[in-house]
């Protein structure tokens, strides 16, 4: 109501504020933002002023703005869609003591997932009636380039024998994490991928099929061979730490890199916005939070594909040195020298 | 901001959530399974297929080019061969058209020249022949000259006459 009161000629740059912030899943803070007296929309300076002068709400607002952003970077068990509701989603009873209540990002998982199925059983079933000699059409065009990429580019270049054994699971998580970051730019969503249990989750896969790969690879005794690093034994007391700590870092930097670079992306676009919000200012609205915001926002389509492609190449590269041959042999040969 | 960010932060944002981690696996898994299924498999198995069916293609098309260098060179050098043995055959039957037109002017000639020689003997023959009939009719009509002559009366000065017109006639007759 307070809103149509104090109807401006800039209310144009208002209404798009409003959307930009609407698009990012932040209108409950608007209502409030909009909310602001005429005269400290004027001038970024007046609007500083403004602030200093009363400072105790304006700390307030701060506050709030963090708590908001932070809201919606943060898993929760309400899923909003601000001006239309939410949806409370239903709790499960701890199991063995750990909580598996639906989440706001287990439901954007399976969003996903049905999603892959859906488009994925169509492009399957378009290849299992194509002959060779037809030409892939359409959405299964677009798959293929894809398919073809991991396939030849990141499996093959860096696995190289036996890289098929572990297509379907590197092919599964680029596009899992592909489709989770970019539902995560889509308005109303939330990204899966800016949680650091489910980049953990999936990195724990790459770990086990790392180590089952590499077990497989040189055996057992040469999987604790490799922990010596092919040292003297007097030096095993240290090595035998660091390449285990080793083996750790690679699945938990894979972890950190993919969480981080998508929550970082969000808390940018969403701090961007809030600018505006707590400087209290329409200028600043137009002149700095849209077109920065809009431009992160287009960093991050980009850093979607990129922060995908890159959990699986690291995936890829990590399978291939723990399989490679060169380096086994080599401990060997030294180990039987000593 | 700052201290309630990283309030937030300590509170929240890198706090485990065993419940997530264990959603995440499961649904992980379930679409791999799937996925592995319905999608990857189809789709690597085809385009390894069609990888294989381009690298035929290929293999198949430069074998074909070999092939047909080699026929083209084949044909090439059997173009020249039967050249070379159309221009021999040339040159011999020329040669003996040479050879059989020369046989048959040759014996055209020679024949020419027998038939001339026979006919020139047979023209003798027949001009012998001519004068004995001759001969023999001159005597036949001095007999009967001499009949005539011994018939009317023998007048010497007739006879003389009568002989003289005869050998007249004889010599007449006989130039």
């Amino acid at each position: 109501m307070k809103r149509l009161n104090v109807l401006h000629p800039k209310s144009l740059v208002k209404v798009m504020a409003i959307l930009v912030a609407l698009l990012v899943n932040t209108g409950g803070f608007s209502g409030e933002a909009s909310a602001q007296s005429p005269e400290a929309s004027a001038e970024v300076v007046s609007a500083t002023a403004a602030a200093s002068e009363h400072g105790a709400p304006v700390a307030h607002g701060e506050e709030k703005a963090g708590d908001v952003i932070m809201h919606h970077v943060f898993d929760s068990n309400i899923f909003a869609f601000h001006p239309f509701g939410e949806i409370e989603l239903p709790k499960i009873a701890p199991v063995a003591g750990i909580d598996i209540s639906i989440t706001k990002h287990v439901v954007m998982m399976w969003l996903v997932s049905a999603i892959l199925l859906v488009v994925f059983s169509f492009v399957g079933g378009k290849y299992k009636k194509m002959t060779n000699r037809q030409a892939p059409k359409g959405l299964t065009n677009a798959m293929e380039a894809l398919v073809e990429f991991i396939r030849l580019d990141v499996a093959k270049s860096n696995i190289g024998h036996g890289y098929e054994k572990h297509l379907p699971y590197l092919l599964t998580v680029f596009f899992f994490i592909l489709l989770c970051n970019l539902l995560g730019l889509v308005p109303y969503g939330a990204t899966a991928t800016g949680n650091i249990n489910v980049t953990l989750a999936l990195a724990i896969f790459t770990f086990f099929i790392t180590q089952v790969a590499a077990l497989k690879a040189h055996g057992l005794k040469g999987f604790l061979v490799h922990l010596t690093a092919g040292t003297h034994w007097s030096l095993w007391i240290i090595m035998i730490p660091i390449e285990v700590i080793g083996l750790f870092t690679k699945p938990f930097a894979l972890a950190i890199r993919l969480f981080a670079n998508m929550t970082a992306g969000h808390i940018v676009i969403l701090s961007l916005i809030f600018i505006s919000f707590i400087l209290k200012s329409y200028v600043v609205a137009v002149a700095v939070s849209v077109p920065f915001s809009i431009f992160i926002y287009l960093l991050e389509l980009f850093v979607a594909f990129l922060q995908a492609f890159i959990f699986t190449m690291l995936s890829a590269l990590f399978i291939g040195l723990a399989t490679a041959h060169e380096g086994h042999d080599e401990h060997a040969a030294e180990v039987a020298h000593h | 901001m700052l201290t309630s960010g990283v309030i937030l932060l300590q509170a929240n944002l890198l706090s485990p959530n065993p419940g997530l981690i264990f959603w995440t696996a499961v649904t992980f898994v379930i679409v791999l399974l799937i996925l592995k299924k319905i999608a990857w498999g189809p789709i690597i198995t085809a385009l390894e297929e069609r990888e294989k069916g381009i690298q035929s293609s290929i293999d198949r098309a430069h074998q074909a080019k070999d092939e047909s260098e080699a026929i083209l060179r084949k044909n090439k050098e059997l173009l020249s061969k039967a050249d070379a043995e159309a221009d021999k055959i040339i040159r011999e039957g020329k040669d003996y058209a040479e050879k059989l037109r020369a046989d048959i002017t040759g014996k055209a000639q020679e024949e020419s020249k027998k038939m001339i020689a026979a006919a020139l003997s047979s023209i003798e023959q027949e001009k012998h022949r001519a004068l004995d009939v001759l001969r023999n009719e001159v005597a036949d009509l001095a007999v009967m000259g001499a009949e005539k002559i011994i018939k009317t009366a023998l007048d010497a000065d007739m006879q003389k006459k009568i002989v003289n017109s005869m050998i007249q006639d004889l010599s007449t007759k006989r130039n």
